[in-house]
């Protein structure tokens, strides 16, 4: 099923002694990514050990979450797997991003949560071409992606809570000199029937540590499950109530000190000229220094507190050197617009059907459509920022980070330093998205730090810095075209995409010596991938580069392709004069696309699809199916004097199994929101070299008052399991512009809908 | 060099010496070490840096302290000792926070509105709530408004 599997560290599982007398469980990997039985045997000594729980004496139970938590709750369903086989309550687990303390430190347990886990130029071209894996593992946020990789997550983080009970058991039973059958689970303690005497687990930990590890894994049955497929709590939610210092933007240390950067407006724009003197003038103000990085080229100014840095910076004159062709949005369309004309630059799905099937679509029975979609900026709540500090031969890193193996690894080889060498400290993030995959913020701080050395220095950048050196969601331009035969059937599907390619983009940031190969996913994510029974389906990417850094962003391609492939059904439905539900329906009939139809079939349900409306009022519908996780949204609108509100919003997502129900659909409401807030006048454009929009008050995201009201609703047809961050984004802009279309006959094509009508 | 400004933080009186064009944010954040408020757009678009000055609901990146008169409080100052706040325990009840950044301001701006309005309608929210959230928690952040409106009523 999926390319990463092959390559995910064979692992086993077992103990370790955490603190003074205290159990760890968790799994030794093998460094090698083929592992083979001589290697097995030779490692042995030295393979790292991992650990997933570990258990004090205190009776302190920590749960190592190795990924990011930015909001979608990742710790606590991580934790909830091992609580749920180790017969804890979460309330007395103690959750923690990755290693504490340095004896647990170990560079591959980081490496596996970055994107590239592998230095192989082999394997990372090979991830490159998996590109959609990439992105399913690490932006789909936990379970995710049904790649074998979260599927190994769920299972791991199981076993190792499994095989902490194992030996705690075996470990009580001769405590208490009684077989296990006799002995009570509850709470952390481990009770003799017979005598009511109870051991905690953290009295049993170091006489646990000596009992060798089950050869078998009894898991329980998902019918079993006390915590899982039940909402909990978020582990940090007191803290995220009381302003706690959790964020990467928290972090204080002494004699520390204070900075921001002023980078060239993209990768590729050199610094040529700078004059310091006004900024040295600032009080507060202590340095300048020059950054010239793998991810761009610019200033950075250090001074004793964050605001005198933001003035310091301003204050700077600054010429920079752009040999860059394509300076303003115009060009770059055009850009786009001429690839459209070239010959694909791959393709991906399709039925294989001959070209000319294509070509000669007779004029009446013809719908086409083009639809376009801009750059678009993250715009994390939290600007990025990052704490960096040079101690001797080491370099620490304190930020909220989607991937702190990458940055030890760009780190490491700014400074030819070892990786090793390279300290990360995963915060808090406040909000990711994908642009914290990204290592620009944490690499400038370390730049910074060279020069406050010993002093630590925090790095903080302006909201204008943050919207203008984004790592964008891509612009594209779809063009479709279809065949609607007279009985209204969609015969033929054509789907055109330029674009640029995100991996081309993605890599020489992070790997400059690795040229990616083959077909970039990302490209046709959302368009190629849908469940569509369809005689002849083409879907061709046109790759063209715009010399703008882009990235990831919540739910990648899907973001772009979902509203194109979603409003083109929407149109090939009307011109067939069918109801767009049952023109999807009736191109959905294969038995593998049940979860499609269900999830289309009780969201109609639950937003009464079909039954009249006032005038003015509308409703649109989408699915589409990404990273694991099919959804279906129907998205009602009122327009009145030309302006439309966005009402109410019914969503139905199937991600096959639900771990935790409360938390998932969080996920596809804040899903929902983040792809709406697009339409309502998201649009990132340059002119002269430079993005025109910096802060909230020209790139925007809805507020109270335009959030709909939205009702969600979870299946679990699938067979795979799916993920919970993206898949609610796809289809909420295609479902509104669909509405947009049903309440006005305005079929509005490209993003965001405001360049054509009103939003309140 | 730079002046001493007085102020009262949380209940406490204390002297900073900071230049006093220096937003309240950053004075909060760097000299005082507090960081409760949350630093987002610097131009009053966002609410993240959200503190009450007599009660009222103030975006301190854009409020100048040596401009502040009156007490300041953040959001380190709402709870009595260990018990929160009827608004923090509404949020925690209805799990509002996603990443949480933004919430500290709006658990702030909320605080001020019930203060002003104790029995506010959905419009009186969306009115009053002008924050961003960027993880759109907006519907869990009308119904905790709502619940702690009902417990401060009771
Ligand atoms: S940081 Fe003050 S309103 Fe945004
Ligand atoms: S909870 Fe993330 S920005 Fe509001």
């Amino acid at each position: 099923m999926s390319r990463l599997g092959k390559y995910t560290r064979r692992a086993f599982l077992g103990l370790g002694v955490a603190a003074a007398g205290g159990l760890a469980v968790g799994f030794y990997f093998y460094q090698k990514p083929y592992a083979n039985p001589l290697d097995a045997k030779k490692a042995e000594g030295e393979t790292p050990f991992n650990p997933y729980v570990m258990i004090d004496e205190d009776n302190t139970i920590t749960i190592i979450a190795p990924r990011a938590e930015m909001g979608q709750g990742v710790h606590t369903t991580l934790a909830a797997l091992v609580a749920e086989e180790l017969e804890v309550p979460l309330e007395q687990v103690v959750v923690e991003h990755g290693p504490s303390s340095p004896a647990y430190f170990n560079a591959a347990m980081l490496e596996e949560s970055t994107p590239f886990p592998f230095y192989d130029e082999s394997v990372l071209a090979e991830l490159a071409r998996g590109s959609m894996k990439i992105v399913a593992k690490f932006l789909g946020l936990n379970m995710t992606g049904g790649s074998s990789s979260t599927t190994d997550a769920f299972v791991k983080m199981r076993e190792a809570g499994y095989a902490a009970k194992f030996v705690l058991l075996k470990a009580a039973a001769e405590h208490f000199g009684t077989s296990e059958d006799n002995l009570t689970l509850a709470d952390g303690t481990i009770t003799d029937k017979a005598s009511g005497k109870s051991v905690t687990y953290g009295e049993l930990a170091s006489k646990a540590a000596a009992v060798s590890p089950p050869s078998e894994m009894k898991l329980k049955k998902a019918s079993d499950w006390k915590i899982l497929g039940k909402t909990q709590k978020r582990v940090e939610l007191k803290d995220k109530v009381t302003g706690g210092r959790i964020f990467g933007i928290d972090v204080q240390l002494p004699d520390m000190l204070y900075g921001t950067v002023r980078m060239a407006p993209r990768k590729g724009v050199s610094l040529k000229n700078y004059d310091k003197t006004a900024t040295l003038a600032i009080p507060g103000v202590k340095d300048v220094v020059e950054i010239r990085t793998i991810t761009g080229e610019g200033l950075g100014v250090i001074a004793d507190n964050t605001w005198a840095a933001f003035k310091g910076a301003e204050a700077l004159e600054v010429e920079w050197d752009d040999p860059l062709s394509l300076q303003n949005s115009d060009q770059m369309w055009s850009v786009l617009e001429n690839a459209l004309t070239q010959e694909a630059t791959f393709e991906l799905g399709g039925t294989g059907s001959d070209a000319e099937v294509f070509t000669s679509i007779p004029e009446s029975e013809a719908v086409s459509a083009q639809y376009r979609a801009p750059f678009l900026a993250h715009a994390t709540m939290e600007p990025m920022n990052a704490t960096a500090q040079h101690d001797g031969s080491t370099i620490r890193v304190w930020t909220g980070t989607q991937a702190p193996g990458l940055i030890q690894s760009v780190v490491s080889s700014h400074f030819d330093m070892d990786s090793a060498d390279i300290n990360v400290t995963t915060t808090r993030l406040g909000g990711g998205f994908g642009r914290r995959l990204e290592v620009d913020f944490a690499l400038y701080a370390a730049v910074i730090a060279k020069a406050t050395a010993p002093n630590p220095v925090k790095v903080t950048w302006t909201r204008e810095e943050d919207t203008q050196h984004d790592t964008y969601r891509p612009m594209a331009i779809g063009e479709f075209k279809g065949q609607v035969t007279p009985d209204g059937t969609l015969k033929t599907m054509d789907m055109q995409v330029a674009s640029p390619s995100i991996i081309q983009s993605v890599m020489p940031r992070i790997f400059p010596g690795i040229s990616p190969m083959g077909p970039d996913n990302t490209v046709l994510d959302g368009a190629f991938n849908q469940p569509l029974d369809v005689e002849n389906i083409r879907c061709q990417a046109h790759v063209a580069d715009l010399q703008v850094p882009i990235g990831f962003w919540r739910s990648v391609g899907n973001s772009v392709n979902g509203f194109f492939h979603e409003s083109f059904m929407d149109e090939a439905a009307h011109k067939a004069g069918k109801d767009p539900l049952e023109f999807r329906l009736a191109h959905l009939t294969s038995d593998e696309f049940r979860p499609a139809r269900e999830a289309l079939k009780r969201v109609a349900e639950m937003s009464g699809w079909g039954t009249p409306l006032p005038a003015g009022k509308g409703r649109g519908i989408a699915h589409v199916l990404s990273f694991g996780t099919w959804t279906a949204q129907v998205v009602q609108v009122d327009v009145t004097d030309n302006t439309v509100t966005i009402e109410e919003v019914w969503a139905v997502a199937d991600p096959g199994i639900v771990l935790d129900p409360g938390m998932f659909k969080d996920q596809i409401m804040s899903g929902i929101n983040f792809g709406l807030s697009q339409a309502l006048g998201q649009e990132i454009t340059w002119a002269d070299g430079k993005v025109e929009q910096a802060n909230f008050d020209t790139f925007d995201a809805m507020r109270m008052y335009q959030a709909p009201k939205i009702t969600i609703e979870l299946l679990e047809n699938s067979p795979r399991m799916g993920g919970a961050g993206e898949p609610g984004t796809p289809p909420s802009t295609p479902a509104l512009a669909n509405a947009i279309f049903a309440a006005t006959g305005k079929r509005i094509r490209q993003m965001p809908l405001s360049n054509e009508i009103d939003f309140i | 060099m730079y002046p001493k400004i007085p102020l009262t933080v949380n209940g406490q009186k204390q002297e900073i010496e900071a230049d006093p064009e220096m937003p309240l944010l950053w004075a909060l954040r760097d000299i005082m070490d507090i960081k409760g408020p949350k630093f987002g757009c610097g131009i009053a678009a966002c609410g993240a840096c959200t503190v009450l000055i007599d009660g009222e609901a103030v975006r301190s990146c854009s409020q100048p302290v040596g401009e502040v008169e009156g007490e300041i409080t953040t959001i380190e100052g709402i709870s009595q000792g260990d018990e929160l706040h009827a608004v923090q325990q509404a949020w925690m009840k209805h799990s509002v926070p996603q990443c949480g950044y933004c919430q500290s301001g709006q658990i702030m701006a909320a605080v001020a509105l019930l203060e002003e309005n104790p029995d506010p309608t959905d419009e009186d929210i969306s009115d009053a709530m002008t924050n961003l959230c960027r993880c759109g928690t907006y519907p869990k952040i009308k119904a905790a408004i709502k619940d702690a409106a009902q417990t401060l009523g009771a």
